[in-house]
């Protein structure tokens, strides 16, 4: 097929275009079908372990069905209700209908169990009224407060009708260290009894001081190895690429061997005279041995990129700076530290976000204070199965990387960021 | 104003060596004394020690042996933020991270110069070389030929007494080489500070310097102004490196009054000026302009007449390039100026060649 070409401009009439596009989109579809051949395994995997449970985490977070399901007829009543004073016939009925058959189907019990994370005393309130089912009778408000009188306690009341939603926002309450008093008023805990906020700080402010230690202690290992001849490079590189090769387990442990009260280095310590036996440094199983063990397992992160970055600049901008007037320390601060800022910017970004949501080093040798919020999550998840407040925590984590990722973005950009 | 003439040196090296490895020595026994305002060049090819003999000088490289004198002063053991000397590097080495203008405020602030007397120098380097409009631009933003100024102004800006200059034109397309070539030239002569100069490429040592020094193997072949190194090489390597050459390999045969009597391999025998033989005997290497080789001699204008064939014809617009087979050779150059009274010359045709015997220089083997 020829197309004419408008004589002197080489630009081609209207309908000319739209076939030319046509056929230029024709002649690329086969090319992106098969771009897209090659990447869908990658884009399936991907959707399947990362986006799914993500987005079934942030579902977890906010879903909260147990007592609509458990309780159906009491929240279906309680729809209606104002708030102001007891319940009327109708919703006490329900209620007794709902305790009556969750005992039969013995999941009652679930729902106070949900109920009573919201207000202590309300398992109590619905298993003691499950347990004396044989007294429930019409009327049904009169013989409810005769069994407990908690039934005539507007405020719980007030917890049943708010937990019937079946979405909440109980778990980021929590999650954020504040409760919800039984007249709906979301305030902050004591300050003493605050738990996560405090982790959330701790993490950020240990995760900041191990991206630095890593900076430091990465930065002049990187310069040589750039500056070094590729053959000995190559060797030192492969020491900072063992630990990679490593189990982190085992890592970990051997920091265990080095850093414990009987271990090595207070072993040393004590040998030469500079601490007393007895006044042993507490090297481990706290912020400390968190912090010496994190930098250590994270060092490659730094070292990699800053490496990459370092290459790639050449020595003759240090030696032409020196030429200028520059001492060696102006001409490193002034010119060949500027030009390196990309790859300890991705070196830092990268430690950063790794370390934030780090887990098996600060369990294993974090003891208290080395506690990271990751270490709060596992055990919602694993030890006291409130998947709920897991998910809420898990979500507030997520939040804080993308938040911290878009500051950077806005303040250094992804463009000065460089890999490789 | 500096004088290329003054008789006492500014940089002086002396016999200043240089190895790596404790097994080569790059730089042997290096002796150059530089006047004061000179435009020196180092010349010869890669590997030949000049660059790292221009670094020693920079003091980026420690000197092995010997003694490097700056102004009457050894600086041996002068760091070389102190030392003073400006330098223009191969790949302009500008801060990437910095305008052009910060580039050249550079030298100034490190010298701790007042805001005002920067911007001053700043802009009236960018105006010497002519991108007063450019301060704020990167120098990612500049063309090659721009950078070149850029890096040139920077090395000038704090008004050093000596320049350095490895291999500045090296990353340019030909025609803005031979711009900057001028520029540069240009640019030593109004200010007169000493340049030294490293290339591999002749034309361009040719056209800058006072003085060029012909590098190789770690020595010094020669040191001399461009007529001379041209016209009166003094060994058969720089015969060979500068400009085109004629060599022919022979024999000693007979000396007399600086003229000897080569015999040829090919058995003819050719007189020339006896320049760096080893005397009666021994081997030499005749080295012969192909300008200086004439086409059909009148008579009595050369001392030195043969028969040649002529294997090869090329035109070249201003002159004609003739391969020939003269005494045995047969990559004889012969450069015919193309003037209206030169009849054509057919490849194929056998006519008498001739030369002079100044013209004709007996070297080293």
């Amino acid at each position: 097929m020829s197309i004419s070409v408008e004589a002197n401009k080489g630009e081609l009439a209207p309908e000319e275009q739209k076939r030319l596009k046509a056929d230029l989109h024709r002649s690329l579809r086969r090319n992106k079908i098969r771009a897209s051949m090659l990447v869908a395994p990658l884009v399936i995997f991907i959707i399947v372990t990362f986006v799914a449970p993500i987005g079934n985490m942030l579902y977890r977070s906010v879903d909260d069905p147990l007592v609509s399901d458990f309780m159906p007829q009491t929240t279906a009543a309680l729809e209606g209700w104002d708030e102001q004073q007891l319940p009327d016939e109708a919703i006490y009925a329900a209620l007794a209908q709902d305790i009556i058959e969750g005992r039969k189907a013995k999941t009652i019990g679930k729902a106070a169990k949900r109920l009573n994370y919201e207000k202590s005393g309300m398992r109590s309130l619905i298993m003691g009224t499950s347990r004396k089912h044989k007294k429930i009778q019409a009327p049904y408000k009169e013989s409810l407060v005769d069994i407990k009188k908690g039934w005539g306690d507007l405020d719980n009341w007030k917890v049943i009708k708010r937990l019937g939603a079946s979405v909440t926002a109980s778990y980021y309450i929590n999650a954020f260290d504040m409760e919800t008093s039984p007249e709906g008023e979301v305030s902050f805990v004591d300050p003493k009894e605050q738990i996560y906020l405090k982790l959330f700080w701790r993490t950020i402010w240990m995760s900041m001081l191990i991206t630095g230690m890593t900076v430091l202690l990465g930065y002049p290992v990187s310069y040589l190895l750039a500056s070094l001849p590729m053959k000995t490079a190559n060797v030192l590189m492969i020491l900072v690429l063992l630990p990679f090769w490593t189990s982190l387990l085992v890592r970990t442990s051997s920091w265990i061997a080095m850093l414990q009260a009987q271990g090595i280095l207070n072993d040393l310590l004590v040998w030469f005279g500079i601490i007393a036996d007895e006044a042993r440094i507490q090297m481990i199983y706290n912020a400390i041995g968190t912090v010496v063990a994190m930098t250590h397992i994270l060092l490659p992160f730094m070292i990699l990129p800053l490496y990459s970055v370092m290459k790639t600049v050449p020595p003759s901008y240090l030696r032409a700076a020196r030429s200028l007037g520059a001492t060696p320390w102006t001409a490193f601060w002034q010119v060949y530290l500027p030009q390196t800022v990309p790859g300890i910017s991705a070196g830092a970004i990268l430690v950063f976000i790794l370390s934030i949501g780090y887990y098996i080093t600060p369990a294993l040798v974090g003891g208290q204070s080395g506690q990271f919020i990751g270490n709060l999550i596992a055990y919602h998840m694993q030890g006291s199965l409130n998947w709920g407040l897991a998910a809420a925590l898990g979500v507030m984590l997520l939040v804080l990387v993308l938040g911290i990722y878009g500051v950077y973005n806005r303040v250094v950009g992804t463009n000065s960021v460089k890999l490789g | 104003m500096a004088n290329p003439a003054s008789s006492e040196a500014y940089v002086r090296f002396d016999g200043v060596q240089k190895s790596y490895d404790g097994v080569n020595l790059v730089v042997k026994d290096l002796n150059v004394d530089i006047p004061r305002g000179e435009f020196l060049t180092m010349l010869g090819p890669s590997g030949s020690g000049k660059t790292t003999s221009l670094m020693m000088l920079a003091g980026f490289e420690t000197a092995t042996h010997g003694d490097i004198f700056l102004n009457g002063r050894s600086i041996n053991n002068v760091a070389p933020h102190k030392r003073g000397i400006g330098m223009v590097f191969q790949n302009y080495a500008l801060f990437p991270h910095m305008t052009v203008a910060e580039n050249l405020a550079f030298p100034l602030q490190v010298r701790k110069m007042s805001r005002a007397d920067v911007e001053e120098k700043v802009q009236r380097a960018l105006d010497m070389v002519e991108l007063g409009e450019f301060g704020n631009r990167r120098p990612a933003q500049l063309s090659g030929g721009q950078q070149q100024r850029v890096a040139v102004a920077r090395a000038l800006v704090f008004e050093p007494d000596l320049v350095l200059m490895d291999e500045p034109l090296g990353a340019l397309d030909k025609n803005l080489r031979e711009q900057m070539q001028y520029e540069i030239k240009h640019i030593h002569e109004r200010l007169g500070v000493t340049v030294v100069y490293v290339t591999h490429d002749q034309s361009e040592a040719l056209t800058m310097s006072n003085r060029v020094a012909v590098f190789e193997d770690g020595r010094i072949q020669q040191l001399a102004p461009p007529v001379e190194l041209y016209e009166k090489p003094e060994n058969a390597f720089v015969a060979q490196f500068i400009g085109e050459n004629n060599k022919l390999t022979g024999k000693v045969d007979a000396l007399a009054d600086g003229i000897c009597e080569v015999v040829l391999d090919s058995g003819d025998r050719v007189k020339a000026l006896d320049v760096n033989t080893d005397g009666a005997g021994m081997a030499t290497t005749l080295s012969l302009r192909p300008e200086r080789v004439f086409l059909n001699p009148t008579e009595g204008q050369c001392q030195n007449m043969f028969s040649g064939k002529a294997e090869e014809v090329i035109y070249l617009g201003d002159h004609i390039r003739v391969r020939m087979n003269v005494c045995g050779h047969n990559d004889f150059i012969v450069k015919v100026p193309n003037s209206s009274d030169k009849k054509g010359l057919a490849e194929g045709d056998t006519i008498p060649v001739g030369w002079s015997i100044d013209d004709c220089r007996a070297l080293d083997a």
